[in-house]
């Protein structure tokens, strides 16, 4: 299970956030909910090993997660601002490179991009898609293997109320599953029982 | 790593536009030294062995600073960093991608500006091998140049300014290989030195870039 330990950021002299304990067990789901630049982005970044916090620890089932990124990452499924897609490439390509890097054959390509409703277009290149397309085969990542962490970082942006409706049953899918999700939004998502904190 | 590389190679088989305008830039800086110097021979061969040094490493550093850029940019890398590869691993395949997919075009257009430039053609095989250990030497300097810069503003400026002046030793052995073969000396000592340097290089470099896309 997840416990965050007294963490701290910095942005240059300044403190973004300070002394940030909690934790999520299996089946929670927490919204990281705060204005611009209050350090949502940054508190995912420290949760998936991309940034270290200053103080702090971030603990996985009592370990600290530092100790072994290589194991961290396998556990968590990322979604960043980016949607890290190569244009030339085709989306289950971008889909299936990723399958390989992680190394998780649970789940195929196929059935990932079905889950976003993106099957029809598996052989199109990324760069034929429109924006709410291409957040959605970014989606389509998280539904590849077993990860039981998802760090979100405002997957709704772009998407129209039926592709939010879709991921709103991805997402309780994987709850249902004992999976466990953070996700940093503004905007409303369909995602009942979470809990929220406010930075 | 092998599913890594397969992956840089796509990229660049999709985007073929990548290398062949290093290939072109390499053709036509060497196209310019006839103009410049003349076009008597002799001149112009004595003058051939570093001005292909020269040309080759500068067309082989253009596709450089989008080597981590690129990837920064769309989100990419911070999936690469957390897909189970090491930073290390990550910076390694990175050079090993920029070798095969610019420097190997860069080999096969070694006859072309090397006729422009009258090099001898008796050394013309001693030249490809020593401008692929050249590149070799420049594709892992360059990706350790590459992550340091990634995220600084003008990296595209910072980028040569830092790789150049670390990579003169390569050029030196290098040119100075296909002048031997070319007044028929042995390149032995040259070429030699040229591996080491590689080999010196290709464990430690990883290691170092790795640091800095860590920290990037």
């Amino acid at each position: 299970m997840l416990a965050v330990d007294a963490i701290a950021c910095w942005r240059g002299e300044r403190a973004v956030f300070a002394g940030l304990s909690f934790g999520l067990t299996a089946g929670e789901a927490l919204v990281l909910a705060g204005r611009n630049g209050a350090g949502k982005s940054s508190l995912l970044r420290i949760l998936a090993g991309l940034l270290a916090p200053a103080e702090g620890r971030v603990l996985w089932d009592g370990e600290d997660t530092a100790e072994d990124r290589p194991a961290h990452a396998r556990r968590l499924r990322w979604l960043g601002h980016a949607d890290a897609l190569k244009p030339s490439l085709t989306v289950a390509e971008n889909l299936a490179i990723f399958a390989r890097l992680s190394s998780d054959s649970s789940t195929t390509v196929g059935a990932a991009l079905a889950a976003v409703g993106l099957g029809p277009l598996a052989n199109l290149p990324v760069r034929a898609l429109s924006a709410g397309q291409r957040r959605r085969a970014s989606l389509a990542r998280l539904a590849l293997g077993q990860a039981p962490l998802w760090l979100l970082d405002e997957p709704t942006v772009g998407l129209d109320a039926i592709s939010v409706e879709q991921l709103g049953t991805l997402l309780a899918a994987h709850r249902a599953g004992g999976g466990m999700v953070i996700v940093a939004t503004h905007l409303p998502l369909p995602l009942p029982g979470a809990r929220k904190l406010m930075l | 790593m092998i599913a890594l590389l397969e992956r840089e190679l796509r990229l660049a088989l999709r985007t073929p536009g990548d290398s062949l305008g290093a290939v072109l830039f390499f053709i036509l800086v060497a196209a310019l030294f006839p103009f410049g110097v003349g076009p008597e021979p002799a001149a112009l061969a004595r003058l051939a062995p570093g001005a292909l040094v020269a040309a080759m490493l500068l067309a082989a550093l253009l596709p450089l600073d989008r080597m981590f850029g690129a990837e920064a940019e769309d989100g990419s890398l911070d999936l690469l960093l957390l897909s189970g590869v090491s930073p290390a691993g990550l910076a390694m395949v990175k050079a090993a991608g920029h070798w095969l997919t610019t420097a190997v075009p860069l080999l096969v257009a070694v006859p072309i500006a090397a006729a422009m430039l009258n090099l001898p053609i008796e050394a013309w095989g001693v030249a490809m091998l020593a401008l692929g250990l050249a590149t070799l030497v420049l594709s892992l300097l360059g990706t350790l140049g590459a992550a340091l810069t990634l995220g600084a503003r003008r990296g595209g400026v910072l980028l040569p300014l830092l790789v150049l002046p670390l990579a003169i030793p390569a050029v030196i052995f290098a040119a100075g290989a296909i002048e031997a073969q070319a007044s028929g000396v042995s390149p032995r000592a040259f070429l030699l030195f040229l591996a080491a340097q590689a080999a010196l290089l290709a464990p430690l470099m990883p290691l170092a870039a790795g640091a800095a896309l860590r920290d990037a």
